[in-house]
């Protein structure tokens, strides 16, 4: 009896001692079922992205058309049927996941540090740095980020590089907020002072101390902004200024299928790429929510 | 004096901070001295200008709306006012370091200490990061605490602990000259005793001198060898301990040591300063102090007083006093 009470104390207190920030995120995160859940599906369909080319062959299954297999309803050769060339559905989103998600990513981890630098230094320095930073920042905020990225992709051309930009332009501002308000947060607590007062560079204060310090917001707000990248890049090739065909991508996808959309015979087709659209979105939303949760503090 | 025994010499600092509101005259005039080795104590009120002091030797008043208007801040020879901000980069840490009121939120909660402690040896003496830990550990060990915690976070520490790590690195550097900012406000009775005690050992070892910024006259007792008294910014008394324990000359020292509790009477009221300290951004013209003060006279309100001398180190700014009568026992009789 006294020898479990004494391993279960030294259980804690190797549990106390390990407990970093990280960790105990970590463990209120894991609490947080739906978030679980989240993360869970948003780990399936980056794996599924990456490991797309394993299961299908671009050329053959993806975007080889088969007029005599068209319109086919799932079965179990074609698990979730055909399109109007017969190539197959499943093969299609799956290899559409790899647009969204890396370019989503790509787009994001892009704005991220653009957006960041910037946000970081107009909060840091302050003043007129800050005015003219923000002020811009402001005029970008100004258009709705979908329209801006229409307008940017119609501008820049159609291409996977001018779509990266155009989404990382029309995130960046957002990541410019977000970072500069959470550093005007910390920038002036003791510790930035005291970090000042043994002689630190401004730029080492702003990487060690200021920006890890703001940083949950950002987590958050990262998830939630690929998300909205994710959207985008479905509303841009649902218009035909996304992805350009043959390459699959999910709004492309109901955009091709919109032609079938009132026959209830052909629902699959605009069904799976919409669930798809669906759930990932759905997916980011639940684990932006839960990495709030777990990252503040005081719902400890 | 010798000359060269000084290590920190200010002279005539004026400090002001310039808002929309107006302007706050936070230094007036301000001198300090320390000699090499020493400990002052830097005693006053809330708002009297103790942290805009410390701040002003790092030059690290926050500017703007900070404005150092006039004066010298010499140390070791050199004017800090003259030196550029990438000479203070090297100064802070090595040769000057502070420690903050509040050790609760002067350590960064993302870090471990050890790395918060490291980050002044990588930074002053260019040593590798497993070096500079491993020089974290020795110091840590040389504060109390045992090297192996290193590894936790700032809030794993009590607030005793805390100060110390603050302590570790304010003198990782192995400064010269350490700014104490009220190093033990935010602690509680007995921990305050541990650190104090701790600062005295550490400082005989170094041999390091200290700026003790404080508004508690038993801190002042226990540790300094001289005091100097600030009042609106301005330094009204000064002396060694004997002179300003016992032949106290200003009543706003006396002021303060009134309302400390007798402890050989506790039924004896306390007896506060009545009053506030003045607006800093309206000071009077004449002496600041004179609103509030049980002695004053016409001319306190007109003139601003001179500095009086009652030997070599003590001496006081108020009218009260002349050349004759101060070494008397003068109004004011503790004696």
């Amino acid at each position: 009896m006294a020898n479990t009470g004494n391993s279960s104390v030294s259980d804690l207190q190797k549990k106390y001692k390990k407990s970093g920030m990280s960790r105990q995120v970590w463990r209120r995160f894991k609490r947080n079922k739906t978030a679980m859940l989240g993360l869970i599906i948003i780990t399936l369909i980056v794996i599924m992205a990456v490991i797309a080319p394993l299961i299908y062959d671009y050329n053959e299954d993806v975007i080889k058309q088969n007029i005599k297999e068209k319109l086919q309803a799932p079965s179990a050769k074609h698990i979730l049927g055909t399109d109007h060339v017969g190539r197959d559905v499943l093969a299609r989103i799956i290899w559409g996941a790899r647009a969204s998600v890396f370019i989503g990513l790509a787009a994001v981890a892009l704005a991220f540090i653009v957006g960041g630098a910037l946000g970081s230094i107009a909060g840091y320095y302050g003043g007129r740095v800050d005015g003219i930073i923000m002020r811009i920042m402001d005029i970008f905020l100004a258009i709705p980020g979908t329209l801006f990225a229409i307008t940017l992709m119609a501008a820049l051309g159609k291409s996977i590089p001018n779509l990266v930009i155009a989404l990382t332009i029309s995130t960046i501002p957002g990541f410019a907020r977000i970072v500069r308000s959470s550093v005007l947060i910390v920038r002036d607590v003791d510790y930035i002072e005291a970090a000042k007062a043994i002689g630190c560079k401004n730029s080492r204060i702003i990487f060690q101390h200021v920006l890890p310090n703001s940083l949950a917001p950002v987590i958050v707000h990262t998830t939630l902004s690929v998300a909205t990248v994710i959207l985008t890049i479905a509303g841009l090739s649902y218009l035909g200024l996304g992805i350009s065909a043959p390459m699959p991508e999910w709004g492309q996808m109901l955009a091709e299928a919109r032609n079938y959309i009132i026959n209830p015979k052909y629902t699959y087709l605009t069904l799976f790429p919409g669930l798809s659209i669906m759930i990932t979105i759905l997916a980011l939303n639940l684990l932006g929510d839960g990495l709030r949760d777990a990252l503040d503090p005081r719902l400890k | 004096m010798e000359q060269k025994d000084v290590l920190l010499d200010i002279k005539d600092l004026v400090v002001e901070f310039r808002t929309d509101d107006g302007v706050t005259h936070a230094l007036n005039h301000l001198d300090l001295q320390i000699n090499k080795g020493e400990t002052l104590g830097l005693v006053g009120e809330t708002g009297a200008g103790k942290t805009t002091t410390g701040l002003s030797i790092l030059k690290l008043v926050p500017s703007p709306p900070g404005v150092t208007v006039q004066g010298s801040i010499m140390f070791d020879g050199e004017d800090i006012r003259e030196q550029s901000e990438k000479v203070m980069m090297t100064l802070r840490g090595s040769e000057i370091s502070m420690i903050f009121q509040d050790p609760m939120t002067s350590l960064n909660p993302v870090h471990v200490i050890e790395d918060q402690i490291a980050e002044v040896y990588e930074y002053h003496q260019k040593v590798s990061h497993e070096k500079a830990v491993e020089k974290a550990h020795e110091i840590l060990e040389l504060v109390g605490i045992p090297a192996d915690r290193g590894k936790e976070y700032p809030h794993q520490f009590s607030g005793g602990m805390k100060q110390r790590v603050v302590i570790a690195i304010a003198l990782a550097g192995n400064p010269r000259l350490l700014i104490a900012d009220e190093p033990t406000t935010a602690l509680d009775v007995t921990i305050q005793a541990q650190v104090l005690e701790m600062m005295k050992d550490l400082r005989n070892k170094f041999g390091t001198s200290m700026l003790m910024i404080t508004h508690d006259l038993g801190i002042v007792a226990d540790i300094c060898d001289k005091v100097s008294i600030i009042y609106a910014g301005h330094v009204v008394e000064h002396g060694n301990l004997e002179d300003i324990f016992d032949h106290t000359r200003h009543p706003y020292t006396e002021g303060l040591f009134n309302s400390l509790p007798n402890l050989n009477d506790r039924k004896a009221m306390l007896k506060p300063i009545r009053g506030l300290m003045p607006d800093p951004t309206q000071l009077p013209p004449g002496c600041p102090f004179a609103p509030r003060c049980d002695y004053a006279m016409d001319c306190c309100s007109k003139s601003k007083p001179k500095r009086v001398y009652r030997n070599d180190e003590h001496y006081v700014e108020c009218h009260l006093y002349n050349e004759q009568n101060i070494k008397e026992g003068g109004v004011i009789n503790r004696d």
